[in-house]
Parts: C-alpha cells; sequence; structure tokens
C-alpha cells in the first residue's frame, strides 16, 4: 500500500467496517445506530492483525501535522517485531479509537503511546504463546523477526502472524486504569522491549502522509463532499453586544431562490446547494442587528493592560509557593522589579474552519478538523439529545490545528443545520470568522519583582500573571455552551477561571509564581472568548519571566548564561542551557555594549531565555539584527537545546522544534489582536500580519539532548514558549532597551528606537 | 449561464460559471478539483494558487470568465507521484509539509519563480516567496526544499 493509498485508507476509517471509500468520498454511514465504542480493556481495542499479517495501531490521540503517525508506527513495529511498512496507525475516529484525549498538551507521544507500546508487547507475547503451542517448544526457545515467529536456529519452523491470528481477534483482556483522556494506559504481563534492544525507536525514518499533501490529493476536511450535501456560511454580530432583531430572509430568497435561512435565536447561517451562492447569500442577507443585555464597552487593545491591572481578582493561585517572599522582601537591600504585557493572539489557521454533518433522527455523523474528535462527539451528543454511542465523529486534517481553534465551533455549527434542515451540511467560514471569531489566547500582564541583598544575591523571586481565563470557553467542545452554537442559542455560560505560571528549577530560596484571571471582556457569544492556543500561557508568561531573570542578571552584573547556571538546581535544565550556548559560540556579556546611533546602523545582539514544560527542558538563543530606521527585528539565527527524554524520530522532532520557532518568533514580532470599543478590527492577514518568509531565520541550530534513561515527554509546544522572551533578551543586547509589550513588532521598535535617539 | 472554455491540468474542460464566480469555486465546486484551498478569498495567503498560461495566479479573487481559451494548470498537473516536479520531490525529500494546506502556495509559487530565476538567490526566493502564508512554521525547510530543488535543476 503506498503512501497515499495508507492515507484513504486512514481517513475513509478503515477497509474492514465500512469498505474503501472513494477519494473524497466519507465512509457509509452505519446502519444501526449504536456505534462500537473501543473498550479499552480489551487488547482489540488497541490492535488488529488483518489477514495478510499487517497491522493496525488505534491511536486516540492525533497527528494534527508533527509527523507522529510514523512514530507510533515506528513504537508499535518494535513492539511487535513487524516491519514498519505493515503498521497503518488508525486515529481520529471515535468507532475505532479509544478516547485518549485527541491532541492535548504535547502528549501525543508521551501520554499517546504508552498503552500502544504495552499493547503491541503483550500482543507479542501472545503469538509467541500460540506459536510455542502450535509448534511444541518452550517459547523461550522463539524468536520473532518481520512478523514471523520461528525456533531459534530453525527459521523454517516458524509461523506467520497472518497464520496466528491475521483477521481474528485476540480476545484477551489488558488492565485499564479506568481513566479516560490523555492519562489513559493499559497494564499487560509482557514486559516492553528495553531501550538498548530498540532498531527502530530512534530512527529518522520518512513520514508517510506527505506524497497526498505534495501532489494535491490528499483530500483535507474541507474537501469532503456528501451526495445531497448543502453549503453553508454563518452570520456573526458585527458588533460586541449585538443580538438578532429581524432578519429579512424573504428579501434574500428573491434574489437567491435556492438559499434557505435558518435563524433561531442568535443562531443565523444561510444555506445554498452551491458554496459560492452561500457566499453570495451571507453577504446579501440583511440582518436587523439590535442591542442585546448593556455591558461595559471594550477597552480596545491599548486599553487591555490597564483594564486587566484595574479589574479585581476573579481566582488567584500560587502555583510555586517556597519560603517567605515577603519576609525577605522586607529585608531587601534592593528591589528589583518590572511589568510585561501580552496580547490577545489568534489561532489564525491557515483556514477558516469547516465541518461536514450528517444528522438523521437516531443519530449522527460529524467530520471534523477538531483535534480532539471525541469531544466533538460528546459535544454533539448534548447539543442533540443523543446517546454518545449514536454519533460518530471522524477527525479529517483541517487547516492547521493549535488547540482550541475555531473548528469545534465549526462542527457544533454543521451538527446543528443538519438537524434544523434534514439534510447533510458543509459549513466553512470566510477568513473573517477564522481571523476574529477563534478563540483567542488569553491577553495578561505580568508582574515581577525580585529582592536582593547588599551584595546583590537574590533573597526572593516573586512573578504574578494576570489576566483573561485561558478557559472562559473550554479547551475542547465536549460541551456546546463552550461553542459559538451554544452560546447563540442561548445555553448557560460555562466560564471558567484558569491561567497559568512560569515553569523552571530556579533555587532561589524564597519564591512565589502566581497568577490571576479577570473577567472577560464579555459574558457570552464574544469574538474576544479566549481559550487554549498552542502551549497555553507559556510563551505569554515566560515573556515576563525569562525576560526577567535576564534583567536580574544584568542589575546583578552577572551574564545571563552565568546567572542561570548559577541559579538552576535540576541537572537536565543546566545542561540545556550549557548546550546551547556551547552551540551557539555564546561570549559572556554582563552589559550591554555601546551601540551605535548612526543613520542606517543595523544592530546586533543576542539573548536567551529557557523554561521546562511537563517534563521538557528546552533552551533558546536568538540572534538579532535590529534596524532601527524600520523597526525591523531578525531573529537571523536560532539555537535550540532540547531534551525531550527518548527521542522517538529525531529528524520528525528537530523539524517540530523548528515549527515552533517559527510560530513563537511570529507572535513574539507581529501577533496582537486588535479591537475597539465594540468591532475587532483584526480580520484577516492584512489586519493580523504574522510572520512571513522574508523574516524567517538563516538559520536555526537543533540540539536534541537524549537524556539516558528519561522517557520520552513532550515536544509539540514546549519550545515555543522561550522563544518570544528569547527574542527580547537579544533586543535589549542589540540596543539596550527593553521591549516589555509584545509583540516587538516594526512600528512599536521603530518608535521605541526613535525615543532613544536611533535613527 | 454562459459556458467558459479552458485546459485543465492537460485536458479541455467546458463547465458553466456565473460572472462574479472566483475561479477557486468553479474549480472546487463545479469541476471536483481539491487542492487549490480557500485560505482567505482575499489573495493574502496563496493557498489557492493555480498557474494562468504558467503565472501563478490567486484563484479565490480571479473571476471565472477571464480563463477563457487559457491554459490553468494546479499543483495536481505539476507533477505526479510518478513523474514529480523537482519542488515536489523536493518536498517529500525535505519532509516539508506539516498540516499541508498551504503547500499548494508555496509550490506553485516557487515553481513559476524558478522557471523564471533557476539560480535566485537566498534574498530573491525571499522576495518572490512575499505573501505566502504557513501556519505552522515549516518556512525553515521550505527554503532547504527549494535549495535542493534548485540544485536539481541546475
Amino acid at each position: 500500500m503506498n503512501a497515499l493509498s495508507r492515507r484513504q485508507f486512514l481517513v475513509a476509517g478503515g477497509a474492514l467496517v465500512v469498505g474503501i471509500a472513494m477519494p473524497g468520498a466519507p465512509p457509509v454511514a452505519a446502519a444501526a445506530p449504536t456505534l462500537p465504542v473501543p473498550n479499552p480493556s480489551q487488547l482489540d481495542a488497541w490492535l488488529a492483525v488483518l489477514p495478510d499479517g499487517s497491522v493496525q495501531a488505534f491511536f486516540g490521540k492525533m497527528d494534527m501535522g508533527h509527523g507522529i503517525e510514523v512514530a507510533i508506527a515506528q513504537i508499535v513495529a518494535e513492539e511487535l517485531d513487524v516491519d514498519i511498512d505493515r503498521v497503518t496507525v488508525v486515529m481520529g475516529d471515535t468507532a475505532r479509537t479509544p478516547n485518549q484525549g485527541g491532541a492535548s498538551g504535547s502528549t501525543g507521544i508521551s501520554n499517546g503511546a504508552r498503552p500502544l507500546r504495552n499493547a503491541a508487547a503483550e500482543a507479542r507475547r501472545l503469538l509467541v504463546e500460540a506459536a510455542a503451542r502450535e509448534l511444541g517448544v518452550q517459547p523461550s526457545r522463539l524468536a520473532v523477526s518481520q512478523g514471523v515467529v520461528h525456533v531459534v536456529d530453525q527459521p523454517a519452523r516458524a509461523l506467520t502472524y497472518a497464520a496466528l491470528i491475521g483477521g481474528r481477534k485476540f480476545n484477551a483482556p489488558v488492565e485499564w486504569n479506568k481513566s479516560v483522556g490523555n492519562f489513559m494506559d493499559v497494564k499487560v504481563k509482557a514486559q516492553p522491549k528495553p531501550r538498548s534492544a530498540y532498531r527502530v525507536v530512534g530512527q529518522s525514518l520518512p513520514r508517510r502522509d506527505l506524497s497526498g499533501k505534495v501532489f494535491g490529493t490528499r483530500d483535507f476536511v474541507t474537501d469532503l463532499r456528501i451526495p445531497g450535501m448543502l453549503h453553508a456560511r454563518m452570520i456573526r454580530p458585527p458588533k460586541a453586544g449585538l443580538v438578532v432583531g429581524r432578519v429579512d430572509a424573504e428579501a434574500l430568497r428573491a434574489k437567491y431562490p435556492a438559499v434557505q435561512v435558518v435563524h433561531e435565536k442568535d443562531f443565523v447561517a444561510v444555506v445554498a446547494p452551491k458554496e459560492w451562492t452561500a457566499v453570495k447569500a451571507a453577504r446579501a442577507l440583511t440582518v436587523d442587528w439590535v442591542k442585546g443585555p448593556p455591558q461595559a464597552a471594550w477597552p480596545g487593545h491599548d486599553g487591555l493592560h490597564e483594564r486587566i491591572r484595574k479589574s479585581p481578582v476573579l481566582r488567584r493561585e500560587e502555583a510555586v509557593k517556597q519560603g517567605d517572599v515577603e519576609v525577605a522582601f522586607a529585608k531587601a537591600a534592593r528591589i528589583v522589579e518590572a511589568e510585561y504585557e501580552w496580547p490577545l493572539q489568534s489561532h489564525a489557521c491557515m483556514g477558516p474552519a469547516c465541518a461536514v454533518a450528517d444528522v438523521q433522527a437516531d443519530r449522527a455523523t460529524v467530520w471534523t478538523g477538531s483535534q480532539k474528535p471525541h469531544s466533538v462527539r460528546d459535544g454533539v451528543a448534548k447539543l442533540l439529545g443523543l446517546p454518545v454511542d449514536a454519533v460518530h465523529a471522524i477527525w479529517v486534517m483541517g487547516p492547521g490545528s493549535y488547540g482550541r481553534n475555531d473548528a469545534g465551533d465549526a462542527a457544533m455549527d454543521a451538527v446543528w443545520l443538519s438537524k434544523t434542515l434534514g439534510k447533510p451540511v458543509r459549513v466553512q467560514g470566510m477568513r473573517h470568522d477564522g481571523t476574529a471569531w477563534d478563540p483567542k489566547g488569553p491577553a495578561c500582564v505580568h508582574r515581577a519583582r525580585a529582592a536582593l541583598d547588599a551584595q546583590g544575591n537574590v533573597l526572593a523571586w516573586d512573578f504574578t500573571a494576570r489576566g483573561l481565563s485561558r478557559v472562559n470557553v473550554s479547551f475542547n467542545e465536549s460541551d456546546p455552551r463552550d461553542t459559538l452554537a451554544g452560546q447563540s442559542l442561548g445555553l448557560p455560560l460555562n466560564a471558567d477561571l484558569g491561567l497559568g505560571a512560569p515553569s523552571e528549577s530556579y533555587g532561589f530560596a524564597n519564591k512565589r509564581l502566581a497568577w490571576e484571571v479577570v473577567a472577560p471582556l464579555q459574558q457570552r457569544y464574544s469574538p474576544l472568548r479566549t481559550s487554549h492556543l498552542r502551549d497555553p500561557l507559556g510563551p505569554e508568561v515566560h515573556f515576563g519571566s525569562e525576560q526577567f531573570i535576564d534583567e536580574l542578571a544584568f542589575a546583578t552584573g552577572a551574564d545571563p548564561v552565568a546567572f542561570r547556571l548559577k541559579h538552576l538546581t535540576a541537572p537536565r535544565d543546566i545542561a540545556v542551557v550549557k548546550a546551547a550556548a556551547e552551540k551557539c559560540g555564546w561570549t559572556p556579556r554582563a552589559k550591554t555594549a555601546a551601540r551605535s546611533h548612526a543613520k542606517g546602523a543595523v544592530l546586533q545582539g543576542r539573548g536567551i531565555a529557557y523554561a521546562t514544560r511537563s517534563g521538557t527542558v528546552v533552551a533558546v538563543v536568538v540572534d538579532v539584527e535590529v534596524t532601527p530606521s524600520t523597526g525591523r527585528v531578525w531573529a537571523r539565527r536560532v539555537t535550540v537545546a532540547h531534551d525531550c527524554g527518548l527521542v522517538v524520530n529525531p529528524r520528525g522532532l528537530v523539524q517540530t522544534v523548528e515549527g515552533n520557532v517559527i510560530h513563537g518568533l511570529s507572535r513574539g514580532l507581529f501577533e496582537e489582536v486588535r479591537f475597539d470599543a465594540d468591532t475587532v478590527q483584526s480580520v484577516d492577514w492584512a489586519s493580523y500580519p504574522i510572520l512571513e518568509m522574508q523574516d524567517a531565520p538563516e538559520a536555526i541550530d537543533v540540539v536534541l539532548l537524549d537524556s539516558a534513561q528519561a522517557e520520552p515527554s513532550g515536544a509539540g509546544e514546549p519550545t515555543i514558549r522561550c522563544v518570544p522572551a528569547a527574542l527580547a533578551n537579544a533586543f535589549f543586547d542589540a540596543t539596550g532597551l527593553r521591549m516589555r509589550r509584545a509583540p516587538l513588532s516594526p512600528e512599536r521598535v521603530k518608535a521605541a528606537l526613535k525615543k532613544a535617539g536611533f535613527r | 449561464m454562459p459556458k467558459i472554455n479552458f485546459t485543465l491540468d492537460g485536458r479541455s474542460v467546458s463547465v458553466e460559471a456565473e460572472d462574479d464566480q472566483p475561479l477557486l469555486y468553479l474549480l472546487r465546486d463545479e469541476l471536483g478539483l481539491n487542492n487549490p484551498h480557500f485560505g482567505c478569498g482575499l489573495a493574502q495567503c496563496g493557498a489557492c494558487t493555480v498557474h494562468l498560461d504558467g503565472e501563478p495566479l490567486r484563484s479565490c479573487v480571479a473571476m471565472a470568465p477571464m480563463i477563457e481559451g487559457r491554459t490553468v494548470t494546479t499543483l495536481r498537473g505539476l507533477g505526479t507521484p510518478e513523474a514529480p516536479h523537482p519542488l515536489q520531490q523536493a518536498y517529500v525529500d525535505e519532509q516539508v509539509p506539516q498540516c499541508g494546506y498551504c503547500v499548494n502556495g508555496w509550490i506553485m509559487t516557487a515553481a513559476a519563480l524558478l522557471k523564471k530565476n533557476p539560480q535566485a538567490t537566498d534574498a530573491e526566493l525571499r522576495a518572490g516567496l512575499a505573501g505566502l502564508k504557513c501556519r505552522c512554521g515549516t518556512h525553515a525547510s521550505i527554503l532547504r526544499a527549494i535549495k535542493r530543488a534548485q540544485s536539481r535543476l541546475a
């Protein structure tokens, strides 16, 4: 099976169950309203050996583009002793995969592969035992090679996996920990291989999903077509606080007879047989918007941080608390303090989200780009009042995914429209639906301070992140109250309060790392609702904390690398800082050099930042060139030292880290959601610029530290949290100026440098 | 509705089109072609790029009637797994795509750029690729792939 047909096989939901679909066509919906919900207590929920001996691994997490599909296949192939080309990874289909939580928190390999590794080891053990019985030898006399169990030294006395089990079920139990989501795991009798025996894990094997993307033959969720399917566009309020008054459906139908308008409370959509008709109808529809319940005006993006400072704190948590910070500050000879500001940011995926739904009286099928298809299933079941096993959610790659983007909203919209109209419906946003209406990464203000004694030793370190909630709408769509469909249909709010604190191992005796959440700018159905965006709160808080560590180093006359090495306590943390410094050829600097203020000068600087995330440790060094006349900051070279424990596929890991670097530079240099008192102004790529090729680094050097026996931890997000701070620290090194508000956009940088006398 | 006739990936097609219909919707909805993607509808991202008589065109803003009698090539027509365009091969060799939604714009734009300037410098490549978006941040590997394709074309 070549890469393309494998992909279709996967997307189509599998030949054994529903038959291979035509390219682009969805699988035939199951005839019975009740769908199988895989039972994680059964080995068969995790693995299948097909009649030809090939293996299917059922993965309840996702590969959203980092290439972990091949890494999962490597892990399964390793434990089973089959060729990797014989392993297919099935994912994203709620009827075929256990609910391991989808893509979430960079746990695809760290958590996601664990039960599959155990299941594969158990399958191998059972197959060897079965072969031992058939061949009349002790299991210890058997070896497995390429899916063939044979007597050691007698290769002719052999049985293939195909002969032993092909096409049949194991019917064997595994010990499920009863956890659903990220921590789902199973225990088995078999002992997985020791790392020293790995032949496939650790190899840079190529991805299997690229051919279709490169030759234009692969279908995205936007490309699905179902017979009889209608096309929809959602109509959102143009300004904050407006609700739907009258909808002039008749005038629209006079112009576009084929168009239907769906209007229920604040849920408004146009639906047409052709997509282009739906686009035009959405533009032509007249809605009388009226003022809803009174609410405070938005503060505008320039007033946002003052609003956050002045708003009452609804929830405070101290994530780290050591010693007595207040006592230490009372004894301080000197206090260093600073505030940092981070804006609202958009997922701004390559395309606005799309979903296709086919809702029948007693069941529903939804094709979604959401990185959490099981959450879509659960949310749809609640929205429609159907049992969970009557809803089939099938993931098909969407136009990018970096957290709780607009995909979950599209799924609920499509389902509600299909239910209302009794036909399959495809809904896709226009660009403004994606940029203006996707859930935003929260804005925040960070207050950092340190108490020093007379000799410049740090007595206490105190950091408080205050901002909009990271879970104003939940990080998944398992509850329709967290979606635009639910909110526009008047479901009660489900907002939660949460933020985050720095993650590091500085050994200051008195230390407090806290967060505080303030109220959202608008209570419901808001384009400025906040949720999880890649590495939630990582880039945000470390932009403050890791800049402040730099400020402390300079305030005490220390080199930023030496200062970190002096205070870090965890050996792996020390190792990444050392590795990054060594790789880039760091020269110690205890103060910024004098900089030319001459016209046309290009200023150069270098900065470092480091952080940890769920077991992964990263240090990033950025070399910048700053052009005062234009305000351009070019991260010309970036060096990353990365330790995520066992490395399954080094090349895939390096490219994942590279993506983190560039996404992090984009967020640190360009991205800020702009809005005024009632309107979001960032609606497209002109009003929400991101990094383009001109500003991509010339080189990204990645050093992978493979910690001796550490289990694999995540890589999809840890690097990005270091990038904006390293960038700002490099900017300081280049200019002697601190940029304490992100992004370091050309206009902001130009203004700051002009004020400081640069030309 | 008037019919328009043009050549699409080497075959002649004749299809009804509305006067105000962007080529993208014609290709996708009337001709069932999936690889040009809707990204913005504003010519700001490149995901819908095709070649019109060999020149890159943002099909989301080009009105269908303008292609009458002309030749449209899509990513699918640029090369196949059996006979790949050097950029497509380089994309696979360098393992470029992450989500893959933007691939169309980069390959189609770079293919036209390299046809005119096979030995474009790093600076020329960066300038020539301005305006294209990639949200997964694969820019470093995109540049590696284009340079790899250049060495193959040399």
